[in-house]
């Protein structure tokens, strides 16, 4: 069974709204990331927080997956540049049935597999191991490369922070899609505005961001990336222009969906414990 | 070297249209004929190390087979990063080339001294490391690394010895070295084009009769380690010469595999001791001023022995 618009999650009703299937899963990855984060004592929970809507839509309603067969040849691929954010990834792959959900209680642990940045090995569905900043879009241009020269069909999508947009490396690749027109290719970007000691603004400027994608010979679209309806409608109008990439800049809140951690700096690295993880964890599931 | 490895790397696309040569806007003048045969087989990334070795991994994972080159330490310590985590950990099969090993770009200063990359390449998991030491093994060793999952380093050189076929027919293996010149009074091991100057320091230990036994270990990691162990056995002391550091290079592989194995033959490794070269000069002037040179070696050998 593929993935694409056919996760079997149940639509509920919750006083007047409607809970899609994005969304629930969007809820399930904000939680399976907390209770991960407080006993494996990772960090980054912030930046996982960021992304659990991106990752659910993309999951549930964008990629062209099949759990049951991870390696399929014509499967759209992920490349999650971000691999700090590792703990939202696992999740989402474990509640679409990559892998068993009770895998993620070894995230952190001695032994594990499941490691604080993103790893491939023996992980189903993780396309690609990241964590060092600003490997994931060169990656992710490699595929789609040779997606072009074997003249395939599939779509290749990465995710990086804004933080990483500050790695050299990010803007070699940049040039390089555009040069190359590789429309196959999109970047999402985790716009949250808060690095690891201090805003964006207050470490190192990116601003005017879409413009300097844009100058770059990129298609940019902005977006909330925590509306579903919009990521929905703009990732599945992709690519933006054909003959171009394209790069869906949202426009998120670390720490999103706990009160006490959204906009912080703090919860880049601050472990959910006590107090703390019994308020955030309560907030997520009355969200 | 370079001359051989894109006439190789072209007779190899002939049979196998997957395979890639990605270059960092470098080669000129030396890729045009490649670059017109075929067309659909070369990319140039532009001055983009780091995005070069990202990109032959993307493509490598969706089953080409790449090779990325540049000069000197471009193709290896400014995209390392990329080499570890990307090409090496996803056990892609992405081979670096590097033109350039040693003094080859001598004269333009310590930007193009590559002289730490064998130590700093075979410290990391699941890398070949290669450094020819002439044009036979140039052309196998390209093929060898091509054919051979996983990541590579091709090390390559201006200078060559003569490492021709030793027999009608010798086929090549990663991993097993060469003896080029039998001998039982020392052995001489090395890697790369100074092979050229061991076989004339070779010739003049014969003109004093020492008969110096010279291995090729053209394949640096994994060491064959029961070449270097026979030699140990069989031969008074062994002597490594490499235009690289002494630290972490060849002789300091050769002195792993025998201390491993707990056997304690007397080792003389010759190579770079005294940090930068912030001189300059051809590749044959600055292995005289290290004494890397042919004359060197005889002599640091034949004291060596005489201790």
């Amino acid at each position: 069974m593929l993935l694409k618009r056919s996760l079997p999650f149940t639509v509920t009703t919750r006083k007047y709204n409607y809970m899609s299937a994005a969304q629930e899963l969007a809820k399930k990855v904000r939680i399976h990331a907390l209770k991960m984060a407080n006993s494996g004592g990772g960090s980054h929970i912030g930046s996982a927080l960021s992304i659990a809507d991106i990752l659910a839509v993309l999951y549930a309603e964008i990629l062209h997956l099949d759990p049951k067969n991870p390696k399929l040849e014509q499967r759209d691929r992920f490349v999650l540049s971000k691999g700090h954010a590792g703990a939202a990834l696992y999740a989402t792959l474990a509640e679409t049935g990559f892998f068993p959900i009770s895998k993620l209680a070894t995230h952190y642990q001695d032994g594990s597999d499941l490691c604080g940045h993103v790893s491939h090995k023996g992980i189903p569905g993780v396309e690609v191991s990241t964590g060092s900043l600003g490997h994931g879009l060169s990656l992710a241009t490699g595929m789609a490369l040779a997606a072009k020269i074997d003249q395939k069909k599939h779509r290749i999508f990465t995710l990086l922070s804004d933080g990483e947009c500050d790695e050299g490396s990010t803007w070699e690749a940049v040039l390089f899609a555009a040069h190359h027109h590789l429309d196959n290719l999109s970047a999402i970007i985790d716009y949250n505005k808060i690095q690891s000691l201090d805003t964006v603004a207050d470490t190192l400027e990116l601003e005017p961001l879409a413009d300097k994608w844009r100058s770059f010979g990129w298609q940019v679209q902005e977006v909330d990336g925590h509306n579903h309806q919009q990521l929905q409608s703009d990732l599945s109008a992709l690519p933006l222009e054909s003959g171009c990439p394209s790069v869906i800049i949202c426009h998120t809140v670390k720490g999103k969906g706990v009160s006490f951690m959204e906009n912080t700096v703090l919860w880049h690295y601050r472990v959910p414990r006590g107090e703390e993880f019994a308020t955030a964890l309560q907030e997520l599931e009355d969200s | 070297m370079r001359d051989h490895f894109i006439q190789c790397l072209g007779e190899l696309v002939q049979q196998d249209p997957n395979i890639l040569l990605i270059t960092g806007d470098l080669g000129f003048g030396v890729f045009n004929d490649f670059r017109e045969n075929y067309p659909d087989n070369f990319i140039n990334v532009g001055v983009a190390e780091q995005q070069m070795t990202g990109l032959a991994t993307g493509l490598a994972l969706e089953g080409k087979t790449t090779f990325t080159y540049s000069i000197a330490n471009f193709a290896t310590l400014r995209c390392l990063e990329q080499i570890r985590n990307d090409a090496a950990y996803h056990g892609a099969n992405v081979n670096v080339v590097c033109i350039g090993g040693g003094f080859s770009y001598g004269a333009l200063g310590i930007s193009h001294h590559a002289t730490e990359d064998l130590a700093i390449l075979r410290s990391i998991p699941d890398i070949t490391v290669v450094a020819p030491c002439g044009y036979w093994e140039t052309m196998a060793a390209t093929a060898a690394i091509a054919q051979e999952p996983g990541t590579a380093y091709l090390r390559l050189d201006k200078s060559a010895g003569d490492d021709s076929a030793i027999s009608d027919g010798e086929s090549f293996r990663l991993g097993c070295a060469r003896i080029l010149h039998s001998g039982t009074d020392c052995t001489i091991i090395t890697a790369g084009g100074i092979l050229e100057e061991v076989q004339k320091a070779a010739a003049e230990l014969s003109s004093k009769n020492i008969a110096a036994r010279v291995i090729s270990m053209h394949t640096i990691k994994p060491i064959d380690v029961e070449t270097v162990l026979t030699a140990a056995t069989e031969t008074n002391a062994l002597i490594t010469v490499e235009e690289h550091t002494v630290n972490g290079g060849l002789g300091s592989a050769v002195l792993e595999v025998l201390a491993d194995h707990e056997q304690f033959t007397r080792v003389l490794r010759i190579g770079l001791e005294g940090g930068f070269s912030s001189i300059v000069g051809s590749q044959q002037y600055l292995r005289q001023q290290y004494k890397l040179d042919a004359a060197s070696i005889a002599q640091r050998t034949i004291e060596f022995l005489e201790q």
